[in-house]
């Protein structure tokens, strides 16, 4: 069969791109981010959601990259935009007002809160590494209507608490003491609806009942596999499906179309 | 308190590099040096270095290399930013040196979100003491920064968090072009150059042209920053790379790449400087040392918009 040639040799980023580019639909807003989300995004607009509306970090609307973006102000990514904006309007009117659909954000650490540190291993004020910090992740985790983490899962990456929450998920949840500690998104009033799934190199965890919960994992992968590389007593969801590797046809748009050059994948 | 500012009406602010940073950078003062993966003005940074202007606050939201460079030199006494990376690439390889566990000598950090640093900046160039944004709950990043406060809506109760005023001693602005009154036009990506320029007490203008204040005046809409604000203009081709500037010349996504390698050993860091920065006298030795085919690599394809219709 053709797909077992593919499948051979699946990558576990073309794995992660396809499976993220599934829970898009056409004509939603997206907040994209460079590395995996943009792959996922641009393979989606290339197969099922042609119309899918693509927003930049940057300050560029309704994008329409005509080569991979290298970062996330490369210059692809402003001819042909519908509009730019400066990054006052990005972060006021797109991200506070309630605008993005889908925000897209991986880490360092994720708990199964669906908290993210992407700013220190180990001590804030002494820190065994220095991580670049926030960005934009802050405000797309608070203010998105849905987040989806990609991220490989490793016990070091899926922690069952994080160093430091620069992002937050369902549930406040550290090693750091903070007077927020245990209070849930709704207490917090916080505006978007925080991470709905995390789509991994293993599979596919869904926030159910504010807890990630393994739903999904590839052809090939173990439920002990999973578990072996989460940090937490990871929860399975009695009903557990498994992904079907991506059509020849789809690993060849996101090969030979969206990354050519396998920046990324 | 009312905060009148003097207009800056000089018809001519044209100055070379060197006399700009002399004058609006001084030892110890804030600096914004702007640019979001665009418009970065390295030139400037460079001309910083070679005049060794020490214990600078160096503020952005994306330090990125330059800032890096700056910090590697010993010029950097406190760092406030949001994100710290190469973008698109990895780490910061000076900025890991000052700021770890293991860092024999470390510098002060001041971290937000980029949204806190954009709301700093509104507040700073609208003349208000602080901003608003439903940020930061949930996390601990104000908890570890005790400048983030937070003030009940008199109008909701609702709690928000708030961010002070950000106004720096001086902003460097690299824009596509400008007349020599600083009168500024920029396209493709904004950053923060417009909230930077009205914020700072001292503005420095970098141009890729200078252009006859008759081209800005055909053009007004594209105006980014008045002349009003400007202190010095500087004219800087190919001022931004391995940044770059849209419809000008592409960013060296190779020069990123390589430099993790480059800035992770401080001896080759080292080199770098010392060829590339100290090495040269200004810009225009470093274009001519980047080699010859710097620019047929770079050089932007055309790809002109239909203009729109002024008349009334």
């Amino acid at each position: 069969m053709a797909t077992d040639t593919a499948a051979q040799t699946l990558k576990p980023s073309e794995r992660m791109a396809v499976r993220a580019s599934q829970e898009l639909q056409d004509r939603q807003v997206v907040f994209v981010g460079i590395g995996l989300p943009n792959l996922a995004c641009n393979l989606a607009r290339a197969t099922h959601a042609p119309q899918l509306f693509m927003i930049y970090e940057s300050g560029t609307i309704g994008t329409l990259p005509a080569r991979l973006p290298v970062s996330i102000g490369d210059p692809t990514l402003v001819t042909d935009s519908l509009a730019i904006v400066s990054q006052a309007d990005i972060f006021q009117g797109y991200l506070q007002g309630g605008l993005i659909e889908v925000g897209f954000l991986g880490g360092a650490q994720v708990d199964k809160y669906g908290n993210i540190n992407t700013t220190v291993i180990g001590d804030y004020d002494n820190p065994k590494i220095r991580l670049p910090g926030s960005g934009g992740a802050c405000e797309i985790a608070t203010h998105s209507q849905q987040v989806l983490i990609m991220m490989r899962m490793s016990p070091k990456s899926f922690v069952a608490k994080c160093d430091f929450i620069t992002s937050p998920g369902s549930r406040m949840d550290s090693t750091k003491p903070s007077p927020q500690l245990g209070r849930t998104r709704q207490e917090m009033k916080l505006p978007g609806g925080g991470p709905t799934k995390a789509i991994t190199d293993l599979g596919v965890l869904e926030m159910i009942d504010g807890e990630f919960t393994l739903t999904e994992i590839y052809e090939g992968v173990t439920v002990e596999q999973v578990k072996q590389n989460c940090g937490w007593e990871l929860k399975v969801a009695s009903s557990l499906k498994t992904i079907p590797n991506p059509s020849e046809e789809t690993l060849d748009i996101l090969r030979n179309k969206i990354d050519p050059e396998k920046l990324y994948l | 308190m009312q905060h009148f500012r003097k207009p800056k009406l000089t018809p001519n602010k044209l100055v070379s590099m060197k006399e700009a940073i002399a004058d609006a950078v001084k030892p110890g003062c804030n600096l914004y040096l702007e640019g979001f993966t665009h418009l970065i003005s390295f030139a400037a940074g460079h001309e910083i270095i070679r005049q060794q202007i020490k214990d600078l606050t160096a503020i952005r939201l994306t330090p990125d290399l330059v800032y890096d460079q700056l910090i590697e030199a010993g010029l950097v006494k406190k760092l406030v930013f949001s994100w710290a990376g190469n973008p698109g690439v990895g780490s910061l390889h000076a900025l890991r040196r000052v700021s770890q566990k293991d860092s024999a000598k470390k510098i002060e950090m001041e971290e937000y979100s980029h949204f806190g640093m954009v709301a700093r900046l509104l507040a700073g160039s609208s003349g208000l003491p602080f901003w608003p944004l439903k940020n930061y709950e949930g996390t601990h990043i104000a908890e570890v920064n005790p400048k983030i406060k937070s003030i009940d809506c008199p109008y909701t109760g609702e709690k928000f968090a708030t961010v002070p005023a950000l106004n720096p001693d001086v902003a460097i602005v690299h824009v596509q072009r400008a007349d020599k009154e600083g009168n500024a036009q920029v396209w493709g990506l904004m950053g923060t150059q417009k909230e930077a320029a009205f914020a700072a007490e001292r503005v420095i203008v970098v141009a890729e042209e200078i252009v006859d204040t008759s081209v800005i005046r055909r053009d007004p809409n594209r105006t980014l920053i008045p002349g009003i604000l400007v202190d010095h203009v500087v004219h800087e081709p190919w001022g931004c790379h391995p940044s770059y500037a849209q419809g000008y010349y592409d960013r060296d996504n190779q020069f990123y790449v390589d430099w993790e390698d480059i800035s992770r050993d401080p001896a080759s860091y080292k080199n770098y400087l010392d060829a590339f920065v100290f090495g040269v006298k200004d810009r225009h030795e470093y274009i001519q040392k980047m080699g010859t085919d710097l620019m047929s690599r770079l050089k932007a394809k055309p790809r002109k918009c239909e203009g729109v219709d002024y008349g009334y």
